[in-house]
């Protein structure tokens, strides 16, 4: 009985994302932003000091690859003119190519594709969505920022997606970790018993490419090596914020102008300036 | 050259002798590690002896591919020598069947050999691996994992019941193994923390600092003092933390809806202070080598209102819980761990500390700032059931608030480095040291070794590996009912488990 006063204690605690923005996010670390005028100030020992080499320069053109971005801040901190931390956690993507940033001009057109095709897909499920998580070998954090998504600050039962025990009730895989070997039966028979239509999103950057473990003799680069990946969710791990974004991204049930958030490049000049 | 007093053997029997006298005489198994050097394997026994490290080392020469068994005469080095089979391809002999337990490779096959500098090439292992089993009328075989119902690491358990009691569970944590320790060789020692931060993600700080304190024992460098009040301020935010996830797997378990929710809230609450403070909600990138990467991003009094609501509303639910009967009595009595066993085994953490071994490497060997912040008895806790296991971690939570207050009142103090560095560089260093921490899941070793500022080999032991070896002796008189319970009072990281 005492509980039930208690459960009412702090009045409602639920963000409103997506519906409406969250504050939430002061000094967070949610990704890096380059301001692509300064390739110039890129030099070799910036790239090396970048510790799974995600940043390169060619013909002039910086580009950072947020898959393999573990947010240890070494640019930031060695060039700040080029990298800068930003408390967006709206950067998962369809592609693999997309988390290349500044995003290339050719890179659009086939992204709206994929988008397309994967919307047809998961037409069917509407507002009921039901996520299967597997670990395929990571380093625990990545599951606490998963388990993180049923507590009443994200509270993803308010938007019609459920953790589901079984597979053969789940419409989404959510794999965490670096596709370590040992799991790789177990992540092929799960998604092999999923009805579909059915979504696999690679969380965190172990998922997509391995991170600090690729290319091991146990890992590869990311879970791509088992699975075809429909939805990247950068981080390290992908914070909660970020895996409902990439939820919503997998179901095609991001309002239209946050959509456009995790594939625009939100580095113009004028904003560098003002910072 | 290392802190922990150090005797380099002969030969194996002269070290596993030493080893074994160690014993005799009280002190605690430690951990059992090994690194290539060449052809040859080098092994490094660490005892602790009344909370002071004792090193026994040896190596195996060339060609040597066996050696006889610690096992028989101290039972924790099991599954040390098992990891050590399954890295090394060196054997131990005698009456320990050795199942693969982190990297179940085909006989024959080539082994990653941690400290070689050699790569080994993407390994084919072997899904059907030998495991013991029971023999009896009636009883069956049940196995539960790698993938369970709900959000969990990887790992099968095998449980062979005949109906109700659990008289014998086996585990295998190899699907998760991603192969950490070989990722460390030739980084240099500021990318090593990074992977050490991950190699058990939940206790990123406790890795990075016993990591760290290995090199900074190598390097000769002193932490400057406010450093090391950064450091105890974001380990001790770690342990408050995953102290809560163990609670909410508790209440979780027990189908407390609103107890879920509110600890989910109170844990949720410290995530974001720890990323506020920092940027991370893991406290990643805090501790460098040489000390922290910088002075928390709040100013002091506001860390510490903020602290002071967590703590208070947070109270104010531990106190309700621990007064639900429904829930205690679903701790009450299970999962015992004999104080023979937790001795025998050298448990850790608050698994030890449950059953009234009490031993703390904060308090015992202080390293960050410890040593000036002063103590934090715990009351003496010794029937080792889930509940008593609970009981630590809520003290020790209480005991990081005010350790949390103390260091921050201390920064405050002091204001920041007279010279406005937080961390000491270093120049290029060469040589081995063993590092320590108490992690939020015991005491966490780290031996790395390094040559001209190039890690060669990387070994974090994490209490997770230590401790879940005995896991399987926590059933006594349990049934099916409660292996939730059990298994979330050990509060263990399967990550730590697998490497």
């Amino acid at each position: 009985m005492p509980w039930i006063p208690r459960g009412l204690r702090n009045g409602i605690v639920t963000s409103g994302y997506p519906r409406t923005p969250d504050g939430y996010g002061a000094g967070f670390r949610g990704t890096v932003e380059v301001n692509p005028d300064r390739a110039a100030q890129v030099t070799d020992d910036v790239m090396n000091a970048c510790p799974t080499h995600a940043i390169t320069v060619e013909d002039k053109q910086i580009q950072l690859d947020r898959g393999k971005c573990v947010l240890c801040g070494r640019c930031v901190n060695m060039v700040p003119q080029v990298f800068r931390f930003s408390e967006s956690f709206a950067t998962s993507d369809l592609h693999r190519r997309s988390l290349v940033v500044p995003s290339l001009k050719e890179g659009a057109v086939a992204l709206d594709a994929v988008r397309d095709s994967l919307a047809r897909r998961v037409k069917s499920l509407r507002r009921s969505i039901h996520v299967r998580h597997v670990d395929g070998g990571s380093d625990g954090a990545d599951e606490w920022e998963v388990a993180a998504l049923t507590n009443p600050i994200y509270d993803v039962q308010r938007l019609g997606i459920y953790f589901t025990a079984s597979p053969r009730h789940a419409d989404v895989l959510l794999v965490t970790g670096a596709g370590a070997a040992g799991m790789a039966e177990s992540l092929q028979h799960t998604f092999e018993v999923m009805p579909e239509p059915k979504v696999v999103i690679a969380a965190g950057v172990e998922a997509i490419s391995g991170g600090l473990l690729a290319d091991g003799y146990v890992t590869r680069e990311g879970i791509a090596s088992v699975l075809n990946v429909d939805v990247y969710v950068p981080g390290s791990p992908a914070s909660p914020f970020g895996l409902l974004h990439g939820l919503l991204m997998a179901v095609n049930l991001l309002p239209p102008t946050k959509r456009a958030i995790g594939s625009e490049d939100c580095s113009s000049p004028t904003t560098w300036e003002r910072t | 050259m290392m802190e922990a007093s150090s005797t380099v053997s002969q030969s194996f029997e002269a070290f596993a002798g030493r080893v074994r006298s160690h014993i005799e005489v009280g002190a605690r198994f430690a951990g059992l590690m090994a690194s290539a050097n060449g052809p040859a394997t080098e092994l490094l026994a660490v005892l602790s002896q009344s909370g002071s490290l004792v090193a026994e080392r040896t190596a195996l020469p060339e060609g040597v591919w066996q050696y006889p068994s610690l096992t028989p005469d101290i039972p924790s080095a099991g599954w040390y020598e098992r990891e050590i089979f399954d890295l090394f391809g060196v054997a131990a002999s005698g009456r320990y069947p050795l199942e693969p337990l982190v990297l179940p490779l085909a006989s024959g096959a080539g082994r990653p050999r941690p400290g070689s500098g050699e790569e080994l090439p993407f390994v084919t292992l072997d899904p059907r691996a030998p495991m013991t089993r029971l023999n009896g009328e009636g009883v069956f075989t049940m196995s539960y994992g790698p993938v369970r119902s709900g959000v969990f690491e990887a790992i099968e358990y095998i449980v062979e019941t005949p109906g109700e009691d659990i008289p014998s569970l086996n585990l295998r944590v190899s699907y998760k193994h991603r192969g950490v320790e070989k990722a460390f060789e030739g980084l240099s020692v500021d990318d090593g923390v990074l992977l050490a931060e991950r190699y058990e993600g939940v206790a990123s700080v406790a890795h990075a600092l016993a990591y760290c304190g290995a090199v900074e024992q190598i390097a000769d460098v002193t932490v400057p003092m406010q450093a090391g009040f950064v450091r105890v301020l974001h380990a001790e935010l770690e342990r408050i933390v995953n102290h809560l996830d163990t609670v909410i797997r508790h209440v979780e378990a027990a189908g407390q809806a609103v107890a879920f929710s509110r600890f989910s809230l109170h844990k949720e609450r410290v995530q974001r202070l720890r990323a506020r403070l920092c940027g991370s909600r893991f406290g990643r990138g805090v501790v460098v080598v040489g000390g922290v990467s910088g002075p928390p991003a709040i100013p002091p009094t506001h860390l510490l209102l903020d602290l002071d609501e967590i703590e208070a509303e947070l109270a104010r639910d531990t106190k309700l819980l621990m007064s639900t009967p429904s829930f205690l009595d679903r701790l009450r009595g299970t999962g015992v761990l004999s104080p023979m066993t937790v001795r025998e085994y050298g448990a850790l953490g608050p698994v030890a500390r449950g059953s009234g071994m009490l031993e703390d490497v904060r308090f015992a060997r202080p390293y960050a700032a410890y040593g000036r912040l002063g103590h934090g008895l715990l009351d003496v806790l010794g029937e080792g059931d889930a509940l008593a296991r609970q009981k630590v971690r809520i003290q020790e939570i209480d005991g990081a608030f005010g350790l949390i207050r103390r260091a921050v009142e201390e920064l405050n103090e002091f204001g920041g480095p007279a010279d406005g560095k937080w961390f000491v560089p270093f120049s290029s260093v060469s040589g081995d040291a063993l590092g320590w921490s108490e992690a939020p899941q015991g005491e966490l070793l780290t031996w790395v070794q390094v040559r001209d500022g190039i890690l060669t080999r990387v070994k974090p032991r994490s209490a997770s590996f230590h401790n879940l070896a005995m896991f399987p002796f926590a059933f006594p008189k349990d049934i099916l009912t409660d292996f939730a319970f059990i298994e979330a009072s050990f509060g263990l990281s399967i990550a730590g488990v697998a490497g």
